[in-house]
């Protein structure tokens, strides 16, 4: 079996050279900057805070945050890692704000049953995700991340849908390479554990009524829904 | 190598950060155990199907209008000098 390819990113050379003039006042280079990471911002903080309004209020705070201390970039990390870290901390602010009844922290290490020896290992059909048409597998993908705790949803986001490396993330995030690798496992197993009830070889039909149930948990009372950022738009 | 030991060293072996000695462990004994086979070959999906769902799209309309107001906002802070935060 093959380890994952990482994701190509653009090239970066010319980085250094839009961020130094920024620093200068040059707000054209540091549009360059933001149509190049706007995107991923979004979804970073949208995969944080689970609400649309949200992720939307972090990109722009998380962008004149940067402006306004570029400053303080020292060029020893690279611009993008720097970005992300004020872009998590401003959507862990929002997710605390909008949830203040439950502590969300990056440094929570939670432990649950699901992470012990995985019970649930029935083998995946061929190509599982075209069982289901596009919308039905966003819900179910988009469902799924988000019953992870924040501290672990994080981690994946920014490790295997972002493509940042380990060092990256632990950066990003202020935590150990240690924590960043334990979580990092941790969700992976989860999540595949969780998807197995969507994505496991079962008789043609069957995996439907599996969605029918998804759909159903989610008609819950709309202060504890999550929002899918779908529904907005 | 017990499946306990193979899962600890998952996302190592996922990721290819592994030195070629416990990576031939590794493949021993997914030569041998079907559960830990599966569980590696699903989770590397897992991971490849989050990879490539482009959930949370920003859409074109939405990116325009939020970088215009950073883009803005940015302007009126040159004027008004930086801000120490």
């Amino acid at each position: 079996m093959s380890a994952i390819q990482p994701k190509i990113g653009e090239p970066v050379s010319d980085e250094l050279a839009l961020v130094q003039a920024a620093k200068g006042g040059d707000v054209e280079a540091f549009e360059k900057l933001v149509r190049r990471y706007d995107r991923n911002v979004f979804r970073i903080a949208q995969h944080i805070t689970q609400n649309r309004e949200d992720a939307e209020d972090v990109v722009q705070d998380a962008f004149l945050k940067a402006y306004s201390n570029l400053h303080q970039f020292q060029g020893q990390s690279k611009f993008y890692t720097w970005l992300v870290r004020i872009a998590v901390n401003e959507a862990l602010m929002r997710l605390r704000r909008r949830r203040p009844e439950r502590m969300v922290s990056l440094d929570e290490d939670v432990k649950t049953e699901e992470d012990s020896l995985p019970r649930e290992v029935a083998d995946w059909s061929p190509n599982p995700e075209q069982q289901y048409n596009q919308a039905e597998l966003r819900e179910i993908l988009t469902r799924t991340i988000q019953g992870l705790p924040a501290s672990f949803r994080t981690v994946f986001v920014l490790r295997d849908v972002e493509g940042l490396s380990t060092e990256e993330t632990a950066e990003a995030l202020d935590l150990s390479i240690p924590a960043v690798k334990s979580r990092l496992l941790r969700a992976r197993l989860q999540l595949r554990e969780r998807l197995s009830r969507f994505f496991q070889r079962r008789e043609n039909g069957k995996e439907k009524l599996e969605l029918e149930k998804l759909q159903s948990e989610a008609e819950m009372p709309d202060n504890e829904k999550p929002e899918t950022g779908d529904t907005k738009q | 190598m017990k499946c306990a030991d193979f899962l600890s060293e998952l996302t190592n072996y996922l990721d290819g950060a592994i030195d070629a000695r416990t990576k031939t462990e590794l493949e021993d004994h997914l030569a041998w155990c079907h559960n830990c086979y599966v569980v590696c070959d699903t989770t590397k999906k897992t991971i490849e199907i989050y990879r490539d769902s482009k959930l949370y799209e920003l859409p074109e309309d939405l990116r325009t209008r939020l970088r215009t107001a950073i883009v803005s906002k940015c302007h009126s802070r040159k004027k008004s000098g930086p801000e120490r935060v």
